[in-house]
Order: C-alpha cells, then sequence, then structure tokens
C-alpha cells in the first residue's frame, strides 16, 4: 500500500525514525536543530537566525541545548499523552495524568520566559533567531493537543506573535495546519510503525 | 544560601562566566570557547556537511545518552547520599536498559566502524559523549567492559584527549564513591530528599 511505501522511504532516509529529516544528494541528516543549523549555513540565511555575534550566538547555543529536555520533551510528552495514549490503549486518560505533565510542562514553561526570554523581545534580544523559531514550533504541540497556553500568558502570546510574523503568518499557519487538528487524530491515519514509535516514547517517559 | 550553593555544583554544571557574560549548557560553552580561541578545526569541523554530524550527534545526545547515564550516578551514589535510604535495585535496572538501549544507538548510528563519530578525527562530539560515560564507570557500571568497539573508541579519545588531562578532569567523577563519606547538613537533605525520589 501507499502507507507502507511511503513508511519505506523515510525509514530509509531516518534510522532513527524520528521526524524530521534531510537529504542533501547522498548526505543525510536527522534532528532538527542540526538540520536548522546545516540549512543556514548552505543557504548563508541572514545572519540574525545564527547571529556572528558570538554571544549572540552563544544565547542561541544554550536554548537549542536546554530546550531537548525541557520544553521539547515536556511539550511532546504533553502531546503524546494528552492525544496519543488514549488511542493506544483505547481508554480515555486519567484527569491526575494530564494534570501531572501538564505541570511539569507549567515549569518550564516559567523557566523560559524567566531565564530565556525576560523582557527582551526575542531569545536573543532583538531579532529572531532558530532560538525563537524552535522554541515556538514544540510549543505548538501541546497546544495542538488542546492546552491553551498562551492564553494567560500574556508576556509569552506577545513572543509568538513577534514570531509568527517574522515567519511570516500565512507560512506558519500552513506548517502548523496538522498539528492543530491533532485533537481528531484516529488510528487509521497514523502508520502502525510510527504509533509502535510513539508507544516506545510514552514508556520511557 | 551554601547549601543551595553546594547543590549547584552538582545540579548545573558547568557554567561559564566570561567577565559579565554569563553562559550554561555544556554545548553552548564548548561551541563558545572554540570559536573565541579559534581551536583547530576538527573539534567542530568548518566543513559543513561534518559539522552537520557533530550537530546532530550533540542534538541527539539529549534525550538519550544525557538522559541516562547521569542517573546510574544518582541511583547509585547522590539519592541514598541525600535520602538516607538504600539503593532501590528495580530502579537501577530500569536505567540500565534505557541506558544499553542509548549505547546501542550510539554504537549503530553515530560511531559505527570509524574512529571518532564524525570520522577519522576526533570533535566535540566525542568529547560531550565520553564525559557523560565515564559517570556510570565512576559508579561501578562498566559499560565499555562488554562493549570492544565502544572500548577502543574511549582508549582513542583519551589519547586524542591527553591521557592525564583526561583523568584529571574525571577525578571527581572516578571517585565519586567518595562522596558517600561526606556529612550532608539535615535541612539539607530534608529538603532534597522528595525531589531527588521523583
Amino acid at each position: 500500500s501507499s502507507g507502507q511505501h511511503r513508511m519505506e522511504d523515510f525509514r530509509k532516509v531516518n534510522a532513527l525514525m524520528k521526524v524530521p529529516a534531510l537529504r542533501d544528494g547522498s548526505f543525510t541528516l536527522a534532528e532538527s536543530v542540526a538540520i536548522l543549523l546545516y540549512l543556514t549555513r548552505k543557504f548563508k540565511t541572514p545572519d540574525h537566525w545564527y547571529p556572528s555575534d558570538l554571544q549572540k550566538r552563544a544565547k542561541v547555543d544554550e536554548y537549542l541545548s536546554w530546550q531537548h529536555v525541557n520544553i521539547r520533551g515536556k511539550g511532546s510528552k504533553l502531546f503524546l499523552t494528552k492525544v496519543l495514549l488514549p488511542l493506544l490503549t483505547g481508554q480515555p486518560l486519567p484527569p491526575e495524568k494530564l494534570e501531572e505533565v501538564t505541570e511539569e510542562l507549567n515549569v518550564v514553561l516559567k523557566q523560559f520566559e524567566e531565564k530565556f526570554l525576560q523582557d527582551k523581545p526575542f531569545i536573543a534580544g532583538s531579532e529572531v533567531s532558530l532560538a525563537d523559531l524552535v522554541a515556538l514550533v514544540e510549543l505548538m504541540q501541546p497546544v495542538g493537543a488542546g492546552y491553551n497556553l498562551f492564553e494567560e500568558r500574556p508576556k509569552l502570546a506577545e513572543w509568538r506573535s513577534r514570531v509568527e510574523e517574522a515567519v511570516g503568518k500565512k507560512l506558519f499557519q500552513e506548517a502548523h495546519e496538522g498539528i492543530l487538528k491533532a485533537k481528531n487524530f484516529t488510528t487509521d491515519e497514523i502508520a502502525p510503525e510510527l504509533m509502535e514509535h510513539f508507544k516506545h516514547q510514552l514508556l520511557k517517559q | 544560601s551554601e547549601g543551595a550553593s553546594k547543590v549547584s555544583l552538582l545540579k548545573k554544571v558547568p557554567a561559564l562566566k566570561d567577565g559579565d557574560f554569563t553562559l550554561a549548557e555544556c554545548t553552548a560553552i564548548l561551541l563558545y570557547l572554540s570559536r573565541k580561541y579559534n581551536t583547530p578545526d576538527h573539534w567542530y569541523p568548518s566543513d559543513i556537511q561534518k559539522r552537520a554530524q557533530v550537530d546532530e550527534y550533540l542534538s541527539w545526545h539529549h534525550a538519550n545518552i544525557r538522559a541516562n547515564a547521569p542517573k546510574t550516578m544518582w541511583i547509585k551514589v547522590l539519592i541514598p547520599l541525600f535520602t538516607g535510604q538504600p539503593l532501590p535495585a528495580e530502579k537501577l535496572q530500569e536505567v540500565m536498559e534505557g541506558l544499553c538501549t542509548s549505547l546501542k544507538q550510539f554504537e549503530e548510528r553515530f560511531l559505527q566502524d570509524k574512529a571518532f563519530i564524525v570520522g577519522s578525527e576526533i570533535s566535540l562530539a566525542d568529547l560531550v559523549a565520553i564525559v557523560e560515560l565515564m559517570q556510570p564507570v565512576g559508579v561501578g557500571c562498566d559499560i565499555f567492559e562488554d562493549r570492544p568497539r565502544l572500548m577502543e573508541w574511549r582508549r582513542r579519545v583519551e589519547e586524542a584527549v591527553g591521557k592525564e588531562l583526561f583523568f584529571q578532569a574525571h577525578e571527581m567523577i572516578l571517585n565519586i564513591k567518595e562522596l558517600s563519606n561526606i556529612q550532608i547538613d539535615p535541612q539539607l537533605k530534608e529538603h532534597l530528599a522528595p525531589v531527588l525520589m521523583k
């Protein structure tokens, strides 16, 4: 079936079965941070995405490093727990479980605001960078799962608006069309191997 | 407070201070230093594909090796030290299983049959990996024992860094068991125990 075929091709490119993946001729690359950095270098993108100023660049690196187990880790944990766990178990999600993963995300959101964003327009300062892009993209997962985390966080909501504008609102919307429908996912829409993979991810948590 | 600063030594090492500029996160610090001091190219190759492979490892590292390896130290030494409770055996089993999975991926996806992660020369990727992997060794879980390829790689990394410097850097980790003899302020214990048990 075409689903199977897609899965095979995708797996060839990505031995770790982790979206996203890049193929540039015979060169393959996984890990979204690595891909973004590669693209900024290959296409010599405007400086602000990954500033040449040593200290600004270090601030971007600092965020990109920290976010793996924090914003990304807790955001995807909420997404997997809220959207996929019920699909896997066929049972509704226990409210205490949802509360637990939400609280974990709330803690890192606080750290994000206080340590990384502070009172600046963007993480690295006055201009948008890869750090903001990666941060917002990861935050769209819990949003897609139905957690309106921007609702009671005006500073974050304003930052989100600035990042969307810097990227281009239409492009941003397009990119997130899928995830924003996540609440309505059914098992048919997810390849069985991917479900297995998510199951492992959930069990790791 | 004094207690808190003792803890932060264990929790958020390392950190860099360069005049007014402060930086956390090991990866960010290493990259900053390699740029500031114009270190030899192989640490963070200028070839964009090799560089991307270093980035790829550094990215994967966080949720995998770094998520699992240090837990061995927590389970075997630090938790018993701070909570006064003995080492939880099933917890250690769980952690070792997670670590084994990461090690398998490390060997098959990143190291493969190459001398170092990115090819024939050592890079920041190898450095970051080895530092984390020394933690289980320090508490008696010798993950290199049954893994000859990893053992060889470790030997090469030690040599590239310089054996003496390597052991100096890991002195604390390799003697972490000595930490068990330190007296911890009972108030600090009380405060930390519930946090650590999570």
